[in-house]
């Protein structure tokens, strides 16, 4: 079966406008789909690539106002889901902010500082109220009970399993001991789908560490190859093509 | 009634709190929320606990009364001498209670944060005592300001990291500290402040409640009384306050004073009084007043005292400031200086210029006869001679 290839890309990085010429070339590149990140002053689950991203689109004059503005804009058809932290989305108003995702036909929405319980209790009559998904992370430690439980709360959007217990940006250790737990992550998610993501780098690195889920996602390294003025090439690597496929010939 | 110190199932006091956590610190935090509901209790834990506080801090700490202050500003003004605790300051409370906790769960590796370098030299200092790894997570501005205690943590035989991220101070340690937990889940993570996702803000405040349990105790062999009519203390994350206030909050007599850092001035920019220029938000985990701008991004606080420089509060602070039941009173550098050197010339006491704040709260009080009033001096000033000095006139 393919598997799923996910982009993560920062909002307002490198440039304030980046974002749309980004998304054109991923539905070049035939994505699957985009996280767009919101960028945060104090991002604790993000490792040194991400947060200088976001401290660069802060100072770029990136926010969620504009974001929304410039993803109205879009041409793009790649499906789009938006992650970040609380605080930002918090002071735009939730309601506020879901309304503006249904206009803009997000999916879902990926924020890893929103427990299980933080959301049940505080906001999931309004996520499911406007019909956007809110997708949970789990890792190869979370208890089986968990995972079914972020699974059943994210099977509009997708299970998100952080492949090694570690924030982003970071190269992986042993796989084959992870392997099993994979595997019955898959399984323990039932229908809901399983991306992979943390650590994955190029090509090599996807085809392992998605062979037992449904695809994986790819952010620290796509922002590097950003950084180096590689992204075309990173992206041809990462999808395995050799050419950039035409926009017209896309299913 | 519910106390003001419980928290609903979730960790709220009220409208603040919780844990707002990636779920890779899930299985961490849960653990340590078990731990320390199993052991609160326990009476081989409380006692080994208070056998530490009593034979190592050197606890109780003196209730000094004040003949100078007293003169000056009347009432019957009493210094609560947390800066007379091994290692200079009330961190060493908490440091301890959660390293016990950390041997209970067989941890071997110990992170924390530190502002001002007193919680990390308190958090080195029981690590050597336990042997157990030790690495502090400091801002680099703070390593320079707090060269001293640096050197102390170092010399203790823990790591220093500095943080060179945002403004390169307390929040910016927190934000690596935690980051060094989520790679490393094993790590037990020790909180300096009643800051941080639930259980921090609850255990915390408890292993600091033994200030207020003492002041009730020697406030009854001095004065005759079973509470003090007013308590004052320094408030960055809050913890030496939420320890001086904690007997109290259920006691409507006592008046309780949060004093925050103004910095130049309120509305001058660089300011650290989160009570007043913050907003609800969530920072490091816990749902809380913030300083942010309109964006919700954390703005850089600024205080002339690293450990009272910081964008947060502690929820339990933010709920009782909130509700009315705390008073909170900004003060300035300029004032926390004058205090500092006011009370080192009459008392013969240095304080840490995070206490020099509490300290100069007494200018703002219209202060009875007879009035009972309890200043939190949670820290000496040793670690502040090079800005004490340089502001010497």
């Amino acid at each position: 079966m393919k598997k799923e290839i996910s982009i993560f890309t920062t909002a307002g990085y490198p440039e304030i406008d980046s974002l749309n010429r980004q998304l054109d070339l991923l539905e070049e590149f035939e994505i699957d789909f985009c996280e767009v990140g919101i960028p945060f002053s104090d991002p604790m689950a993000d490792g040194p690539t991400i947060q200088e991203t976001s401290m660069k689109a802060i100072s770029n004059g990136m926010n969620i106002d504009l974001l929304f503005k410039q993803l109205s804009e879009r041409q793009s058809n790649t499906p789009i889901y938006l992650m970040g932290y609380l605080n930002p989305i918090e002071q735009y108003g939730i309601e506020r902010f879901l309304k503006k995702c249904v206009d803009n036909q997000i999916i879902g929405l990926i924020l890893p500082d929103v427990s299980i319980e933080i959301y049940e209790r505080n906001y999931r009559r309004l996520f499911e109220e406007y019909g956007i998904s809110l997708c949970f992370l789990v890792t190869p430690r979370t208890s089986d009970d968990r995972i079914k439980r972020a699974a059943e709360l994210s099977k509009n959007g997708f299970l998100y399993l952080v492949s090694t217990n570690q924030i982003t940006g970071g190269t992986s250790k042993s796989q084959n001991s992870l392997d099993d737990r994979y595997l019955e992550v898959k399984k323990l998610a039932g229908s809901t789908k399983v991306m992979i993501g943390f650590g994955i780098h190029d090509r090599k690195s996807f085809e392992q560490k998605t062979a037992h889920v449904d695809g994986g996602i790819i952010g620290s390294a796509f922002l590097r190859a950003v950084q180096n003025n590689e992204t075309e090439s990173f992206l041809r690597g990462i999808t395995n093509k050799t050419e950039k496929i035409s926009t017209l010939a896309s299913s | 009634m519910k106390s003001l110190v419980e928290t609903d199932e979730l960790g709220f006091y009220g409208k603040f709190g919780g844990a707002y956590i990636p779920e890779l610190l899930y299985p961490a935090v849960e653990e340590l929320r078990k731990a320390y509901l199993k052991y609160k209790d326990d009476t081989s834990f409380e006692d080994e606990f208070k056998a530490l506080l009593k034979d190592y801090v050197g606890r109780p700490t003196p209730l000094y009364y004040s003949e100078k202050l007293s003169e000056k500003y009347g009432g019957k003004i009493y210094l609560k001498r947390e800066d007379l605790c091994h290692t200079g300051a009330h961190k060493i409370n908490n440091t301890i209670g959660q390293i016990l906790l950390a041997k209970r769960l067989n941890k071997t590796q110990i992170v924390a944060e530190t502002g001002a370098g007193q919680h990390g030299v308190a958090t080195a200092t029981v690590c050597a005592l336990l042997g157990m790894e030790c690495i502090i997570y400091m801002g680099e501005k703070d390593m320079e300001r707090q060269a001293p205690n640096v050197q102390r943590i170092k010399y203790l035989g823990a790591k220093v990291i500095p943080a060179v991220s945002g403004s390169k101070t307390l929040k910016d340690a927190t934000n690596e500290a935690i980051r060094h937990w989520i790679n490393n889940p094993d790590t037990f993570y020790l909180i300096g402040s009643v800051v941080g996702p639930h259980p921090y803000p609850s255990m915390v405040a408890y292993f600091q409640s033994v200030i207020s349990e003492e002041i009730i105790r020697q406030l009854q062999e001095k004065e005759g009384v079973n509470h003090p009519d007013k308590v004052i203390a320094c408030v960055g994350g809050g913890s030496n306050a939420a320890g001086a206030f904690y007997h109290f909050y259920d006691v409507p007599e006592v008046d309780l004073i949060a004093v925050e850092a103004g910095g130049l001035g309120v509305k001058s920019g660089k300011s650290a009084a989160t009570a007043q220029l913050g907003k609800p938000g969530v920072i490091h985990g816990s749902y809380t007043l913030l300083m942010q701008d309109e964006f919700g991004q954390i703005t850089e606080p600024h205080s002339i005292s690293a450990g009272l420089d910081y964008p947060g509060i502690g929820p339990l602070h933010a709920e009782t400031i909130h509700s009315g039941r705390v008073d909170c009173i900004a003060i300035n550098d300029d004032k926390a200086l004058d205090h500092a050197s006011f009370l080192a010339k009459s008392e013969g006491i240095i304080p840490a210029l995070e206490s020099s704040h509490a300290l100069a709260v007494l200018d703002h009080l219209k202060i009875k006869k007879d009035e009972i009033i309890v200043i939190n001096l949670s820290g000496r000033g040793d670690k502040d001679m090079s800005t004490l000095t340089q502001n010497m006139e």
